[in-house]
This record gives structure tokens, sequence and C-alpha cells, in this order.
């Protein structure tokens, strides 16, 4: 080490300097100390009193939901001003006499107020006691302010759904975080009392449409009420969403359906946009995005009808006959039938010792592929069934998407069944039975099928075998950077089959509505091809169909696709406990394909821009 | 050289059980506090106070290192280190975890670290093993050269922008060079210099400040015009610490901080927390402990066998003495509100490990003079 010694006058020096350090941080701490005995001592009484009476409130701001559009920019979620009643514990002088008044003054069960009151948090922390009040509430609760130590009324946006039931299974509902979803990651930066989507693309966009809450600080006077107020951080609103709904087709298909429970799906073949999507019966998302009582909830819950359920992408039925295109495009690729050859049909399949029924008495004759389509002939499949055998359909089946998931946007969407000798060993623990295998052959048995993937398989086939996963959501917005995400269309993959056997089923397609099952989806406007079925409830039926207990009637069925030549759109209509296809589902088929025609070319979407009105993002202020 | 490595055999004496014995007393002032203002409030994997006392274990673990480890080998680490410094504070502005607007931090995996903290204590070494080289003579070897040394540091660190650890920095420059000394005329150039250089610094500096650090500055000159906006942080710490009174209002009863009147409770302002909860006795307390062990590190100053020994200890001590001044004069209203924690007693990891491996390193330099003296 270079200077381990130092001159005296050096270490003088140093020792000298050491000293002034001493002196001076001396000089300094003193000066600490006494500023420390002023604010302490001295004016310490003065600030106690204002450490007492400084009530000052951390209020959260909520964030606007992002809003929610159709494809045309037609809004379809937005929000609106309510009044929301908190209640700041910390402020509330006696707790018991607060509730009796407030229920007095609103009407509520003043064992709900304590429910709410209880809360998590600390006595600081505002509870919501009650959102979307009226007009006349809020007012009658802030003229009896000087009575409600701690209560304050805000103002907050709240989900607005001005379609009321329109496309309600699409969008879904909002609601308050529950407390399983409050331990979740996904909403890790969320408290209680957030509005979070519980339903719909508010559940699984969620993450885009919530925005993040801001907080501002609130100053009160002793009774816990608003003297003024500072923002200290702004909320930030959703992000927008665009759908690929157009809600004329959605509206349309939901009338079609009216007081009928079922589904209709219609969809872009090209790309998986979802045109409409409709599920009866419906509910109303507005009132569902309020506070429900557990008595409304009930209702809802056991209503026989079961609105909650988008029978879209959560009914599983048989496919019935609409089972055959896809046996048919299997029979055609496994060469179990040649274009040409002829079953013979006599109306009935002898297999061990008993007999599949064809729907038709006394048989078609000799069908051939064509005609087996364009008539509907259980025979002809039962035999194709019989000769490929379970896993080959199965394999087909899977590939048309069959027994899984589409992977739309939705929550909770169900994945019905493509059995195999595999499926039956893991599930029912039991070995397949060949008989099981003529059953399957027509759409029935253990064969389950959502309509949301029947319109995907319809729009497959009208597109000779290219896939797109169907989806729901085209774009979305974020409010804060004005960027434009638009989301692309998801390739599934392609079906392994050869472009004629496409050719032949689409025109024998064309011909079942031409001449064959499905004649009342004919239209003068445009050349649509589908397929027919007829969904059995119970395996016993006897006696003319009016004398059989509606529910237990068989479904109706119809996929179509249009124009024949070059698909634009592909349809499945399923409603239920309405008998044949041809006469209960295929009209509605081609009442939306006309529409889809007929409607006139809308604006050019003007995405961002449609939004601005809209966007403002309100900082509520208190009454 | 060698012999004071072998000779070294003394081991503990009471000077070091004192030294050792304050550390762990204001060490557990800031546990208690931070334990106070973040109860029922969620920190994480762990409450705050179990992550401070993990701090606290490296922090050992970083006091007992420098402690034995030889100083003048640390001290030929010094521009390496200052080297690897400057790379993470570069890494910072380009990669780093932002709080606030500012950009101060490294994460790794679930911690994140402050390379501006370690950059004090390097600044320390690199200042003293350049003074201790060669006898350093006239201003431009004495003043400038280590104001060049100091300057690419310093810039990184007001970019981010850490207006708290930038002061600190020019503090621990400041402080060496008028212990090196500096004759009267040089310290009337440079006076004069920064004079005529301030609208220049001012500029630059106060234009790099981000919104909140300029509205904390001008909310020192009036805190009570707004209470709800700007001035809020300064006069909630006021009011927290003023309510204490003589006695305090006792561990969790704080209602100041416990209400969350009191931003960065268990950080910046843990001292208002202190004083709220202990009263004026409190806080004479931890001057006292404050000062007990300032003057024992001037000791150790005072008594180094070299002048690199001399120079870290003053270093140190000075670092430690400007930390605890301003944090608490900023608490109690005196300064404008910069980000400086209070040494040992506000939570973090990066500033508590630093603290505590800086008076390893000092009462290291105390070891070495019992090795050569007795």
């Amino acid at each position: 080490m270079a200077s381990g010694h130092h001159s005296e006058t050096e270490f003088g020096d140093f020792h000298r300097r050491l000293f002034m350090l001493r002196a001076g941080l001396l000089l300094v701490v003193a000066l600490l100390a006494l500023r420390l005995w002023h604010l302490q001592i001295k004016e310490g009484p003065y600030y106690r009193d204002l450490s007492e009476n400084n009530r000052t409130r951390q209020v959260l701001i909520e964030p606007a939901r992002g809003l929610i559009y159709d494809r045309y920019g037609v809004l379809l979620a937005n929000n609106v001003s309510s009044f929301t009643l908190y209640v700041t514990l910390e402020d509330v002088k006696d707790r018991e006499k607060l509730v009796g008044k407030l229920s007095d003054l609103l009407g509520l069960d003043p064992e709900f107020i304590q429910k709410k009151l209880g809360g998590r948090g600390g006595k600081l922390v505002p509870r919501k006691i009650k959102d979307r009040m009226t007009l006349r509430d809020a007012v009658l609760v802030e003229s009896h302010r000087l009575d409600l130590p701690g209560v304050m009324v805000q103002v907050e946006s709240q989900r607005n759904y001005p379609g009321g039931v329109t496309a309600s299974h699409l969008l879904g509902y909002v609601g308050e975080i529950s407390a399983e979803q409050l331990e979740k990651p996904d909403f890790s930066d969320l408290h209680q009392g957030s509005i979070v989507g519980q339903y719909g693309v508010e559940k699984s966009f969620d993450r885009y449409v919530r925005g993040q809450a801001g907080y501002k600080n609130i100053e009160v006077d002793a009774h816990g009420h608003e003297k003024r107020q500072a923002v200290v951080e702004n909320p930030q609103a959703g992000a927008d969403l665009y759908l690929t709904i157009d809600v004329r087709l959605q509206k349309l298909a939901e009338e079609l359906l009216g007081n009928e429970y079922g589904a209709i799906v219609a969809l872009d073949p090209t790309s998986g946009d979802i045109f409409a999507m409709a599920s009866r019966p419906a509910f109303d998302p507005n009132v569902l995005s309020r506070e429900l009582t557990s008595k409304q909830w009930v209702e809802i819950v056991q209503d026989e009808g079961r609105p909650l359920n988008n029978r879209a992408s959560q009914g599983q039925y048989p496919p019935g006959s609409t089972f055959k295109v896809p046996m048919a495009v299997a029979a055609l690729e496994t060469k179990t039938m040649a274009p040409s050859s002829t079953v013979a049909c006599n109306g009935g399949y002898p297999f061990g010792n008993r007999v599949f029924r064809d729907w038709k008495a006394g048989g078609h004759g000799a069908v051939n592929l064509h005609s087996a389509l364009v008539h509907s002939c259980d025979v002809y499949f039962y035999t194709v069934g019989q000769r490929m055998g379970i896993d080959v359909m199965a394999e087909f089946g899977r590939q048309f998407g069959l027994g899984q998931s589409t992977g739309i946007e939705l929550p909770s969407e169900r994945s019905g069944i493509m059995p195999s000798t595999a499926w039956k060993q893991k599930a029912r623990k039991e070995q397949w039975f060949p008989g099981e295998t003529i059953s399957a052959a027509i759409g029935q048995g253990y064969v389950t099928v959502t309509p949301l993937q029947m319109a995907n398989l319809m729009g497959t086939v009208a597109n000779d075998g290219v896939n797109y996963r169907p989806r729901l959501v085209q774009a979305v917005m974020d409010r804060m950077t004005g960027n434009l995400q638009e989301l692309p269309a998801v390739p599934r993959g392609k079906i392994n089959a050869k472009p004629e056997t496409f050719h032949i089923i689409k025109k024998a397609l064309a011909d079942v509505v031409k001449e064959g099952t499905a004649t009342r989806a004919k239209s003068e406007m445009v050349t649509i091809g589908g397929k027919t079925g007829t969904a059995q409830v119970a395996a016993l039926r006897t006696g003319p169909a009016e004398s059989i207990p509606k529910k237990f009637r068989d479904h109706a069925w119809f996929i179509a696709f249009a124009p024949v030549e070059s698909p634009k759109i592909a349809v499945a209509v399923l409603v239920e406990h309405m008998g044949h296809g041809g006469s209960a589902a295929a009209p509605l088929a081609k009442e939306i394909i006309e529409a889809y025609f007929k409607f006139p070319a809308p604006p050019p979407p003007t995405l961002p821009e449609s939004s601005k009105e809209e966007q403002a993002q309100e900082t509520p202020d208190s009454l | 050289m060698m012999i004071d490595r072998v000779t070294d055999s003394r081991g503990f004496d009471t000077f070091d059980l004192r030294y050792i014995g304050l550390i762990f007393a204001i060490l557990g002032i800031g546990v208690l506090s931070i334990h106070s203002v973040t109860h029922g409030q969620e920190g994480g994997i762990a409450p705050y106070f179990v992550k401070q006392l993990a701090w606290i274990g490296m922090g050992m673990a970083a006091f007992i290192v420098m402690w034995t480890w030889d100083y003048h080998q640390i001290a030929r680490l010094a521009y390496p280190a200052y080297v690897l410094v400057l790379l993470m504070l570069l890494f910072v502005l380009f990669d780093g975890r932002t709080s606030k607007g500012a950009q101060r931090w490294i994460a790794m995996g679930p911690f994140s670290f402050q390379p501006s903290e370690f950059a004090k204590l390097v600044l320390i070494l690199v200042l003293a093993q350049y003074y201790s080289k060669a006898p350093r003579v006239g201003w431009l070897q004495r003043v400038i050269v280590p104001g060049l040394l100091m300057l690419p540091g310093l810039l990184l660190i007001l970019k981010q922008p850490d207006l708290g650890s930038g002061l600190s920095f020019v503090a621990v420059y400041a402080a060496m060079l008028l212990m090196v000394g500096v004759r009267s005329q040089a310290l009337g150039a440079i006076l004069l210099f920064s004079v005529m250089l301030f609208p220049f610094v001012w500029e630059g500096v106060w234009g790099s400040l981000h919104d909140y650090q300029r509205q904390r500055i001008m909310a020192f000159v009036d805190p009570g015009y707004d209470p709800g906006g700007k001035g809020y942080h300064a006069l909630q710490s006021k009011i927290a610490i003023g309510s204490g009174e003589l006695t305090g209002k006792g561990l969790l009863g704080g209602t100041q901080s416990q209400l969350k009147f009191l931003p960065e409770g268990h950080t910046d302002f843990v001292f208002a927390v202190y004083a709220e909860e202990w009263g004026f006795i409190g806080v004479l307390v931890l001057l006292a402990l404050f000062i007990a062990l300032i003057w024992l590190s001037l000791e150790i100053a005072s008594k180094a066998k070299d002048q690199l020994g001399a120079l870290l200890a003053v270093g140190i001590v000075s670092m430690l003495c400007f930390c605890v001044v301003i944090n608490i004069g900023m608490t109690a209203g005196m300064f404008p509100i910069v980000g400086i924690p209070l040494p040992l007693v506000s939570y973090g990891g990066s500033a508590t490990i630093m603290t505590m491996a800086s008076l390893g390193l000092l009462l290291n330099v105390k070891r070495k003079r019992l090795s050569l003296f007795y």
C-alpha cells in the first residue's frame, strides 16, 4: 500500500478536520432535535388535533369497462352513470342505528346491509352497499346525510346492454368479484367490490375490458362527509371489443327461435367469424349485472328452460342425420363405398337378433351415396357404419372437430362426445358393442354435438375441408393508447380428403334442398345446400307424434351453407322437441341465409372513431 | 504488510460489542416500525418485517465479509467494481424495473436490486483508493480528477432519476475532498465555479426530473397551500411526527401512518411512523443511538493506521450522516422530499445490505489499527 505514512502535520490536519466534522454533526443533530421538539412539543397539541381530525379517506375510482361493438360498429355494451352507496365504518358512530335508518330509507333488508358491512378490509375501506340506486333513493340519502354519518353516494359507471336480451349469451354479464376469484392470480390487482365479467366475452375478455382502477383522497368532515377531494391516480378505461357478429342477423336468429328452446349459429366458413349465435331462452344481462337477491338467483337457476345455458356452445345433442355428412366423407375417403355403389334399402337393417329401422317404413329401394344423403336413408349409413367400424368413424369425426371444444372465446364450452372403443373403455369401463356402431352411424347412441360444432363442420365441408376456429372477437382497441389490435383468423387444419369427395357431397347436399328432405329451405335468391336431422330424445315412441308429451319429442336439426358454388355462410339450426328437421329447422336456416344476402352492405366499419363519443372516462363525483 | 494479517488475533473487544450493539438496536427500531406500519397489509410472499429480517440476515453476512477481509485488498477491487456498477446502472436504464416512473431496479427472480445503493459504497472505495495511492497535489489532482471519476456514476443515477442517491454521491465526494484538505483558494475557486455553473446544472437537473420529483420539491416551498395535492406527503409527515408529542401513541397506535395518510410509511417515511408512535422521547433515543454509532465510527477514522483506512472511514461516516440528516430533515419538513431512506431503519434490501456492508468495512479499518499498534 503506497502511502501508509503521513507527515505529522497531515495527521494533525486530519484530526483537526475530524474535530470540525464532529462539531458540525452535533450542530446539525441539535438543529434536527430542535425542529422535532418544535413539531412534537411546542406544536404537538396542534398536530395531534390535526391528526385526530385528519379524516382523509382513500377512495377507489372504478374504471369504465371497455365498450363492445358488433362487426359494423353497432354498440352492444356501454356504461351509464349511476349512484352507488358506500359506507365507511370508521365514520359510523352507531352501526345498528345506521343500518336501521338505511333499511327504512331504501327498503333494504337489514341483514343484507349488515352482510355488506362485514366485508373484508379495515374500517377505512368503504363498503359498497348498493349500486344502481334510483335517483329518488340517492336524493333521499343525500337529504338525510346529517343523520347518516359515514355514508357516501358516489357516481359510478355501470354496465349497460342497450339491446337487452339480444346476444346475451355472447356478451355475458358482469358482477362483483367473488371470494374465489379474488384468490386467483388473474385478479390479483383487483379488490373486493370490483366488477368483473362473469359470463360470455365479458368473462373471457375481462382482462382487456376491465381497465384499471384509480384512486383519490377525499377529505371528510367529522361525519365522514366529503369536503374536498384530490384525484391521485386516474382510472384507466378498459379496451373496446369489436365482435364478429352482425347484430341484425343475431336479432333475426333470436326472433326466429321465438319461444322455442334451441340455438342457431351462422358463421363465415372462410374465416370462422361468427355472424350470429342465438340461444333461447335467453336472459337480460342488465338484470344479471345487478346485484340479485338469493331468491332471484334461485328463480333463474331453477328455471326449467335453463336460460343461462348457451345452447349453441354448451347444449349437447345427438346430431341425428346431420351426422351423415361426415359419414359420407368417411365412406368415400376410406373407399368403403364408391360413389356409384348401391345398397338395397327395404326399411330395416337386421343386425344380431334385432332390426334397425329406417325412418321410412317401406324403405328407399336401391340407394347410392347421393340418394342416401338426399333422402336421408338410414339403412345405407347403417351399412357404411357396419363396414367401417366405430374407430374409423371416430377418426373422421375428430378431424371434423367432434368430441372436442372448438376453442371459441366463450367460457365453459362443451365438447360433446365422439365415441370410440377407447372412449367407451375409458368413460364407461365397458367394451364396445357392435350394435352401438349401427346407432352411431346415424348420429344416435353415444354421439353428441353442440350446434356450434355442427355449424363449424358444415363450414368445413363447404370450404372443401379447410377449417377455422370459430371466433367472436375480431379486434381489441386499447383506449389509452388508441392501438387497434386486429385478431387474425385462426386456421385449425384441413380434413384429409380429396376435393372430388367434397364436390360429390356438396352436390348431394344441394339436392337435399332442391328435391330431398329439406325442400322447405329452397330459396329463390341463392342456392343452398344442407342436411336435415331428427335427433331422438326418448328411445321408445309409440303412437302419433301429437300424443307424445313435448319433452319426449325429437329435436329438429338443419345444417346448411350457401351459395353452393362459393360458400359465404354456414348455418346450424337446432330446435328442441320440434320433430322433423325438414319442417321445423330448415325454414329458419333459409331465413337467416336470405337475410345475410339481403341486408344492405353496411357502411365501411369505422372502427376506432365510432367510439370517441363514449370514451370520456367519467371521474365520478360525489353528489 | 503481511504482519497485520497474522497478528490480528484480539478479535472481539468491548468497542466492537458496543458498535455492533448499536447497529442492532437501530435495526430493531426499524423492524418494529416496519411491522407497525405494514401490519394488516399484504407484502407478497411474507410480511414486510419478515422480509426486512431476511435482508438483515444477508446484511450480517455482508458485514462479516467486509469486516474480516483485508480492506487493502477490498480497495484494490475498487476500480473494477466501479466499472461493474456503471454497467449495472446502464443496464438499469435500458432494462430496469420501473417504479413511479423511475428505473432503479434490476430484477433477479423474485427480488429486485438497486445498483445505485451499491454505487455509493463503491464510490467511497474508489475515492479512498485514489487519494491514498499517491500524494495528490494541486487542485487538478485533488479536485478535478476525482470529480471526473465520480461524474459518470452521478449522471447515470440522475438519469434514472434518483435524486436522493445522486445527492449522496455528491455528498460523499465533498466530504472526502474536505478531509484530504483543500486550500482556501481552491475552495474559493470551487465555490465561484459552482455558482457560475449553477444555472446550467439547475437546468440540466431540473429538466431531467420527473414531475413527481418537481412537485415534491415545489411542495416544500409551501406544503400547507394544497393539502390534497402536491404538498400532501410533506404535510402528512409533519402531522404524523407532531401528533406523537412527548410520549407517542404507542406501538401500532400511529393513526397517521396506520390510516395510510403517510405514503411509503415503511420506506422513506419510516421515521415519521416511529416519531408518531414513540414521541419526542423515542426520537431522542434514536438520535442518540445514531450519534453514538457515528461517534464510534469517527473514533475509528481518527485512529486509522493509514490514509486508505482513514479515508474509507470518513467516506462511510459522512454517507451515514448525510442520509440520516437528510432523511429526518425531510420527514420533519426541513428539506424538500428526496428519496433517501433512513439507514438501518427504512425497509429495503439493497440499502440495508449496503449500509451493513459499509459498517463492516468501517470496523475492518479499526481491526487493522489494533494489529499495528498493540
